[in-house]
């Protein structure tokens, strides 16, 4: 602990953690306060990712098990990194090689996991409520690293830790998230995470994949993506998938590109030095230009460093904590 | 050996009759209803302060038997009636193999005779192997004891296919019953989709592909002036369609579950696989519409739509879940606590919906009233009695209900089956 307390003094804005929860499974389920203890907490560790050392020992002894059912490369790996710099064992399941393709059943996997002592399970999952259904089982604290068309809360976070770093507030900016809103799980955690902090958000996409229903989210919504981008803060891209356009979602990738796509004209339109964030994995030359992505306005890859700090403070806050202080 | 039930508040709305008499039972049959009979040599069961009405039937039950024993047999399904106040239930015909020919038919019939304690009336399906391609042979499957056809689970595929069902329908005098749900809106849908949908992430099943179907169902029953009856109605552009084909005179009846006047989709939240079922639950707003419609008579009768699975099966992700509400145990107390003590309906109606009008649907003339000459099926209900649902008490082999540690007020006191108690409170 005295690495990391030395680390926290950094930015010592609390003397306790109010953060009480067991698991996290959605933003939705966080208050403002909550969301802005996460963010505080990744700020002090942040600075241990940059150390010669990259490692502090405070969750030594802990046992995390990375369970993803669907494929990954940042969140697995983000999240890897951030457990073994704070110190605790990670073992990486692998569903593709495990006893899933024999037809074992999620709990039953879960449960056979759970017998071997882990202190958190770490899912990713293709059905939305996957981390909700084994929390209402598991002993071991349960974290979200996406489920379904649902929530990806730590994408949230460190969008929402990037987009304070770049712009140091979060009140009187225009987030524009643009493209398939509907099946995007990025953009309904972001949706609940910057209503909760004040940002003034804009959904933009073909109607087919942005129905109005999301006006109850208390956002605004604008199917023209000319008109969305002025005076834009931020302009969150989403991954356009193909198969979208086989359900006829929109009539073509050609058409898309040429209504949705985030080019340098674009961008004109928005504020000057807006940020470009986009979650990965981006399509190049379909819902983002090579040049905007690459621009040096363009924070996608700080997202991606964010993303360790972001986690390491989630792990640090739900693992952390002395026995029995967490609950839910 | 004959039965002496004395003392109830006797309820017969096909007769109009709401008074304390007694209703003496022979052979199976109702033989006298008056006041302060006496007959020595009867059993005699004193049902003061109880209701008696005509047997319940439930027109929409599953009971999996043949092929998917492990969730329901027509033994279980019975007995779980029985304790759910049910005399009669008709059992649809998505079975394995489903109810599409005579044997199939006859070994329900057969096997109820020898295991069921309710009665039981096969549905068959509309097309062979629910397939939506080629009409089943209704005329063998009436003479062989289906009582109505219904492609359930699924809707009859092609309007052409519909079109002339409804029209050999009348050969028959039976009923085509439908399913509505336009499958190409609601391909991979799990819940109604709406605000809850989108916050849950979970894909939503649309008003509109019920909707889309019940007005091509209407229209056709217009055209061949056949008789057609509207399944687990759930949404308010439903309910206005059929208030308006009732207008019309349009030949039309509907029914309505517990669940879907009772619960709504904001209760999805906690991703309780058991409250995963088609018809999804709805809005709030289609609620109310649902809860008016009940009220006005746009609806005819209270259906279980009992669906029973296992344990196993509804312990998985909220995508890989079945569809299905165990309900035959719950459905009238649900029904008296949620409607009839609230005074939303007045107990007559109630009964009317869930006995008389059933009856006459399916076509069972000697059920659903009480009359000297007809089967001694009844329900007696104690309207005041207090209950907690316990899904581990339940008679079916399943537990997937999502009213587990409601309180409710009212219950079925007593079933009689042909002059025989099946069940006591």
């Amino acid at each position: 602990m005295k690495y990391l307390s030395q680390s926290l003094q950094g930015s010592s804005r609390r003397e306790k953690l109010p953060f009480k929860h067991k698991h996290l499974l959605g933003i939705r389920d966080l208050t403002t306060s909550d969301i802005f203890s996460i963010l505080d907490t990744a700020e002090s560790l942040y600075e241990i990712s940059t150390r010669e050392v990259k490692k502090v020992p405070t969750l030594r002894g802990k046992t995390i098990v990375n369970l993803f059912f669907e494929p990954s490369t940042r969140t697995r790996s983000s999240f890897e990194l951030a457990a073994k710099r704070l110190s605790a064992d990670i073992i990486n399941f692998n569903s593709q090689a495990s006893s899933v393709v024999k037809g074992e059943s999620l709990k039953d996997t879960v449960l056979n996991l759970e017998a071997m002592n882990p202190d958190a399970i770490i899912l990713r999952h293709s059905a939305a409520g996957a981390p909700h259904f084994i929390s209402t089982f598991c002993r071991s604290h349960v974290i979200n690293a996406g489920d379904g068309a649902h929530e990806h809360p730590t994408q949230a976070l460190l969008d929402a830790f990037t987009i304070r770093q770049e712009k140091k507030k979060f009140e009187d900016l225009k987030v524009v998230i643009a493209g398939d809103i509907l099946h995007s799980r990025v953009a309904r955690s972001n949706i609940l995470c910057l209503n909760k902090l004040g940002a003034k958000v804009v959904l933009c996409g073909p109607p087919p994949l942005l129905p109005m229903e999301f006006k109850e989210f208390r956002v605004d919504i604008d199917f023209n993506f000319d008109r969305a981008c002025k005076d834009a803060d931020v302009i969150m891209m989403l991954r356009i998938q193909l198969e979208r356009q086989q359900r006829n979602f929109f009539p073509s990738l050609r058409e898309y590109r040429n209504l949705y796509s985030l080019t340098l004209e674009r961008y004109r339109k928005a504020r000057r030095n807006a940020i470009i964030m986009h979650p990965g994995p981006i399509n190049r030359g379909v819902e983002i230009s090579a040049e905007m992505a690459d621009s040096a306005n363009s924070v996608i890859l700080k997202q991606v460093e964010n993303g360790i700090a972001v986690r390491m403070a989630i792990l640090y806050l739900l693992l952390g904590g002395k026995e029995g202080e967490s609950s839910d | 050996m004959s039965l002496l039930i004395k003392n109830g508040r006797v309820i017969d709305p096909a007769s109009g009759t709401d008074e304390t008499l007694d209703i003496l039972i022979e052979k199976g049959k109702i033989v006298a209803i008056k006041p302060k009979i006496t007959a020595n040599q009867a059993k005699t069961i004193d049902v003061s302060r109880m209701v008696v009405a005509p047997g319940f039937i439930d027109m929409h039950t599953h009971l999996r038997e043949p092929g998917q024993e492990d969730k329901e047999t027509i033994r279980t399904g019975s007995l779980a009636a029985a304790r759910g106040g049910f005399t009669s239930i008709a059992c649809m015909p998505n079975t394995m193999p489903v109810n599409d020919t005579r044997g199939v038919t006859e070994y329900i019939i057969s096997v109820a005779k020898k295991r069921a304690v309710v009665n039981v009336f096969p549905v068959a399906t509309v097309t062979r192997a629910q397939e939506g391609e080629e009409l089943t042979e209704m005329a063998d499957l009436t003479e062989a004891g289906a009582v109505a056809f219904s492609d359930d689970g699924l809707p009859v595929k092609t309007s052409e296919i519909m079109r002339h069902a409804l029209e050999y329908s009348k050969l028959l005098d039976t009923t085509i019953i439908d399913h509505c749900e336009d499958r190409s809106l609601t391909q991979d849908g799990v819940m109604h989709e709406g605000h809850y949908s989108y916050l849950l992430g979970l894909k939503g099943m649309p008003a509109s592909s019920e909707e889309v179907i019940v007005a091509r169902d209407l229209i056709l029953a217009e055209k061949a002036d056949a008789r057609i009856h509207i399944a687990h109605l759930s949404v308010k552009g439903a309910v206005e369609l059929i208030r308006e084909a009732k207008r019309k005179k349009i030949k039309v009846t509907t029914e309505v579950t517990p669940h879907h006047l009772l619960l709504n989709d904001s209760h999805l939240d906690s991703y309780d696989t058991n409250l995963k079922v088609n018809p999804p639950l709805r809005s709030e707003d289609d609620v109310g519409s649902l809860i008016r419609a009940v009220k006005e008579g746009v609806v005819d009768v209270f259906v279980t739509d009992h669906a029973p699975h296992t344990v196993d099966e509804k312990s998985v992700e909220f995508d890989s879940a079945p569809f299905g509400i165990n309900g035959l145990e719950t459905a009238v107390s649900l029904l008296l606590s949620g409607l009839v003590n609230k005074n939303i309906i007045p107990i007559e109606r109630f009964i009317e919906m869930i006995s008389t009008t059933p009856a006459r649907i399916l076509g069972l003339g000697n059920k659903g009233k009480i009359q000297e000459g007809a089967d001694a099926d009844l329900t007696i209900l104690n309207l005041h009695k207090e209950v907690v649902v316990d899904v581990n008490t339940f008679k079916s082999k399943s537990r997937n209900n999502p009213f587990h540690g409601w309180k409710l007020k009212g219950a079925p006191a007593m079933t009689i089956v042909g002059g025989k108690i099946v069940f006591s409170a």
